[in-house]
């Protein structure tokens, strides 16, 4: 006896196997995930401050628009399918992988700029009550640390011996969107200057300092795993995808409904993906 | 010349066949996509981790029982199973270090839940008696099948490598609370420790159960025969598909929190470190902000609390067909067994931090969880009493199966019983990691689920294999099983209501209050050895049988659900014509049949249609 409901579905679920087996698979993904955000929700309630305008919120929506358009031509590439139209196929699965593509490529652009900005926190209050005026002037600010009765600067480390430091601080400036996309440009030109006065601070001074890694805060830490978890699914999505752009083309010659029963689980799974990242935006980026 | 061609043709055959079972021995035993052969592969796995983790709880009874003393025989022998470091490191003189004492509670629980119990419960009857009992030729996705047996045993197999890992396997309790956890082993190596080892394993076995409760579901779903209508399903199934939705929606969770405290111990973070936190004069979590460790724990018991139900259920459903095959009476109340079943799995999703009432989170929080708790104990008591009732005025058939499944019965009434006054706040503060909370659910999941367990292997056994298990032997495996159990968990509600902590490592000799009960701890290590001899002719009768045991003819039971209506053992594909199912799943002793039992692919008669 053979497996039934392959490619036609059973009259009384009116669904595939593979169709149903997604649907629980994408049930389960939004319990993963949903695990993820009600750490986001403890962490969140549980700090002194939670960071603002961190990351750079006009690439996010970019990248947002980019993850949607995929979304689209996915939904093209199934409906060639579905009209038979092979060439047509390939065309938007290849627009969908290379959005893919792009996305990863302006992620790991925001890794790269988050794990070369630094962060330093004060000894104390009235530490960073001393250096305030000198910070304001150099155009930054002194920010309250996500940890209670802690201060910190964000910049960029300039030279630093044993006993001092010199950091260029965080324009005021540096989280309004005409600048970030000017920031941009710049490093995609190559032409970024490094701006602003440099502040001079000792390191006895300094409780911790560094780079925007997980470890720095619990901000960064739910923000890097969060954003990696969905990373890693886009690049599982992209694989998936390849495969159907080459080399499992061939069951389309044999059987074309049942390809394009399996691109249309690969769909449902990248617009879960999609989704995911609707969400992960707003949270991260905006709230 | 006749015999010539014969013989020159048988040998060629044989040339054939050898050339062929070699090529596919892999692809038959190993990677094969046969729901069968994948039941069984989990189901001798299964028992093997069920064996060890038994081994190390032994083990761990020499320790409780003469704290202090150097382990005899078995102490040479300890670096096979610790490596030459680590015996030295852990078992000073022989003698059982508090750390070797932690690292084997914690790997005796995980090991048994979720390598033993759940596999052999969920994975391999499941597996195995599933697509026949809904009348499908396979599992709906073969290849995620294989997948997840090897996902499987990956995971196991990274459990007891990190028996030789630099400071051995995990210490932390099967629970791995943060922040215990999240420090704990890294000082020994940064990345090959025993925890971090632990939640690798886990990731590894989250991804098996999620491969295999998909796939469950879209069996169960699609693939049931013509005329398997919801309510004709047995029961089993029924408590299989709720264990695969428990499964698919708890687990992710905890993959989630174990993705975090592997960041905490690798990448630096404090998700569940709270700041300020310092151990040991060290300070911890300067970084922290917002770390918190309740987090871990909502995280695990929302795994944790519907887990108890993925280790029931299967062999409620086992039960359930042991009992009604062999009181030969149709079940009593099926529909409402069926509400039950899924009433059960809806509810343990909300009572998880019934586990949590120590933590401070709150009384209102508390009450709630305390009324999830109690409604959760009426279905469970409408199953036992179903299951019950069932038994009233049946013709008992007491084999080995049998036996086993009325002793599920009692036993897993007093573990359920001695729950609820778990499920009280102010009682449960008093009760809170006392021996008490490890005889309640020792109850319920060893003399329970395993005699259910048991039960199902010496049942389907000789639908597997063709042959019996000896009867004999299945009896004496059963008493003494029985007692001793018995002889182990019930001390342990005595010294529990008199306070005894749980994780005291030399079994309370240190401390005042449990010097009039101390004296239960030998009568208990004793009983936990006498039944490691009583598994002995398990195992042997287990092997032999395969080979010598009575030959079972294809419905040896004489039972009704379609799993005994194929050839024994089932073909690849299962069924040589596609069956059709007329009837509900226990028509025993139908009245104005010819013999006691209706099997669901026989067509009713004209005149009993209107019964």
């Amino acid at each position: 006896m053979e497996i039934p409901y392959t490619v036609k579905a059973r009259p009384d679920t009116g669904l595939w196997n593979a169709k149903v087996g997604i649907w629980l698979f994408l049930a389960s993904e939004v319990m993963l995930f949903g695990g993820l955000f009600s750490a986001y929700i403890f962490l969140r309630l549980g700090s002194w401050h939670w960071p603002h305008g961190v990351l750079n919120i006009p690439i996010g929506l970019f990248n947002t628009f980019v993850l949607i358009t995929s979304s689209v031509t996915m939904v093209f590439a199934w409906a060639s399918l579905k009209m038979r139209n092979l060439h047509k196929f390939e065309w938007f699965l290849g627009i969908t992988i290379l959005c893919g593509f792009i996305f990863l490529g302006i992620k790991s652009y925001e890794y790269y700029e988050k794990f070369h900005h630094y962060g330093l926190i004060f000894k104390n209050e009235a530490v960073a009550n001393r250096y305030r005026a000198e910070v304001e002037a150099a155009g930054g600010q002194i920010k309250p640390s996500i940890i209670e009765g802690q201060y910190e600067v964000t910049g960029h480390i300039e030279e630093m011996d044993e006993e001092t430091m010199k950091f260029i601080p965080d324009s005021i400036h540096s989280s309004e969107p005409m600048v970030q996309i000017v920031s941009v440009l710049q490093t995609i030109t190559g032409k970024k200057t490094e701006h602003g006065e440099a502040v001079v601070f000792q390191q006895d001074d300094i409780y911790r300092w560094g780079p925007f890694v997980p470890r720095y805060s619990s901000y960064f830490a739910i923000y890097f795993t969060l954003t990696a978890l969905h990373a890693l699914h886009v690049i599982g999505g992209m694989v998936v995808m390849a495969y159907f752009w080459i080399p499992g083309r061939k069951l389309y010659h044999a059987d074309p409904e049942h390809f394009t029963n399996r691109v249309e689980v690969v769909g449902l799974f990248w617009h879960f993906v999609d989704l995911v990242w609707i969400f992960l935006f707003p949270v991260l980026y905006l709230l | 010349m006749a015999s010539v061609a014969l013989s020159e043709s048988e040998h060629s055959h044989a040339v054939v066949d050898h050339h062929h079972e070699e090529l596919s021995f892999l692809r038959k035993y190993v990677f094969s996509t046969d729901h069968k052969i994948i039941g069984v592969q989990y189901g001798i796995t299964a028992l093997l981790f069920l064996l060890f983790g038994f081994v190390l709880m032994m083990l761990m009874r020499w320790q409780l029982a003469y704290p202090g003393k150097p382990l005899p025989w078995f102490g040479d022998w300890m670096w096979l199973l610790l490596g030459k470091k680590n015996a030295a490191l852990l078992m000073p003189d022989g003698v059982m270090s508090p750390d070797l004492y932690n690292s084997f509670g914690a790997m005796h629980g995980t090991i048994m839940v979720f390598l033993g119990v759940v596999p052999l419960g969920f994975a391999a009857f499941g597996n195995y008696v599933v697509p026949l009992q809904v009348g499908a030729p396979d599992m709906a996705f073969p290849r995620i099948n294989m997948a997840s047996y090897h996902s499987f045993l990956w995971g196991g197999l990274v459990m007891l490598i990190s028996f030789f890992v630099p400071g051995g396997a995990a210490k932390s309790g099967w629970t791995s609370y943060s922040p215990l956890a999240s420090i704990a082993d890294t000082a020994y190596h940064p990345f090959w420790n025993g925890q971090t080892m632990w939640l690798l394993g886990m990731v590894l076995l989250i991804t098996s159960s999620l491969l295999g409760s998909v796939n469950f579901i879209a069996t169960i779903i699609q693939l049931r025969a013509k005329g398997m209508s919801w309510m004709r399903m047995p029961f089993f199934v029924w408590a299989q598909l709720v264990t695969a939705f428990l499964l698919l929606l708890a687990f992710p969770p905890l993959e989630a929190a174990g993705v975090m405290q592997l960041m905490d111990r690798v990448a630096g973070t404090s998700f569940f470190l709270p700041s300020g936190l310092v151990v040991n004069g060290q300070h911890f979590s300067a970084l922290s902000g917002g770390g918190s460790p309740l987090l871990w724990q909502h995280l695990f018991w929302f795994l944790g609390h519907p887990e108890v139900y993925v280790i029931l259920l299967p062999a409620l459903g086992m039960v359930c067909e042991i009992l009604a095959t062999n009181a030969r009476k149709p079940i009593w109340g099926y529909p409402s067994l069926v509400f039950s079943v899924v009433a059960i799995g809806f509810l343990s999703f909300i009572v998880w931090a019934h586990h949590m009432y120590m933590t401070g989170m709150g009384t209102k929080v508390s009450a709630f969880f305390q009324t999830t708790t109690v409604i959760i104990s009426v279905p469970s008591v409408v199953i036992l009493s179903c299951l019950l009732i069932s038994l009233w005025g049946g013709s008992i058939r007491f084999n080995t199966p049998m036996l086993f499944a009325l002793g599920f019965l009692p036993m897993f009434g007093i573990g359920g019983l001695t729950g609820i006054p778990l499920a009280f706040s102010a009682l449960g503060s008093y009760l809170h990691d006392s021996y008490y909370v490890i005889g309640h659910f020792h109850y319920v999941v060893a003399p329970g689920v395993v005699f259910g367990l048991f039960a199902g292997v010496y049942h389907w056994y000789p639908k597997i294999t063709g042959r019996f298990m000896n009867e004999f032997w299945g009896k004496v495996h059963f008493w003494i099983t029985l007692v001793c159990m018995n002889g182990i968990f019930f001390p342990m509600f005595l010294q529990g209501m008199a306070g005894m902590h749980r994780r005291w490592y030399d079994g309370g000799a240190a401390y005042e209050l449990s010097k009039p009960l101390l004296h239960w701890n030998e009568f208990m290590s004793v009983s936990a050895w006498i039944m490691g001899l009583a598994q002995i002719p398990f195992i042997i009768n287990f092997f032999i049988s395969f080979r010598t045991g009575k030959k079972a003819s294809d419905n040896p039971w004489e039972a009704t659900t379609l799993e005994w209506q194929t050839p024994t053992p089932p073909p690849h594909g299962n069924f040589a014509t596609e069956p059709v199912v007329y009837r509900g799943p226990y028509e025993y002793s139908v009245p104005g049949e010819a013999k006691d039992f209706s099997p669901q692919n026989e067509p009713v008669k004209e005149y009993n249609k209107n019964l």
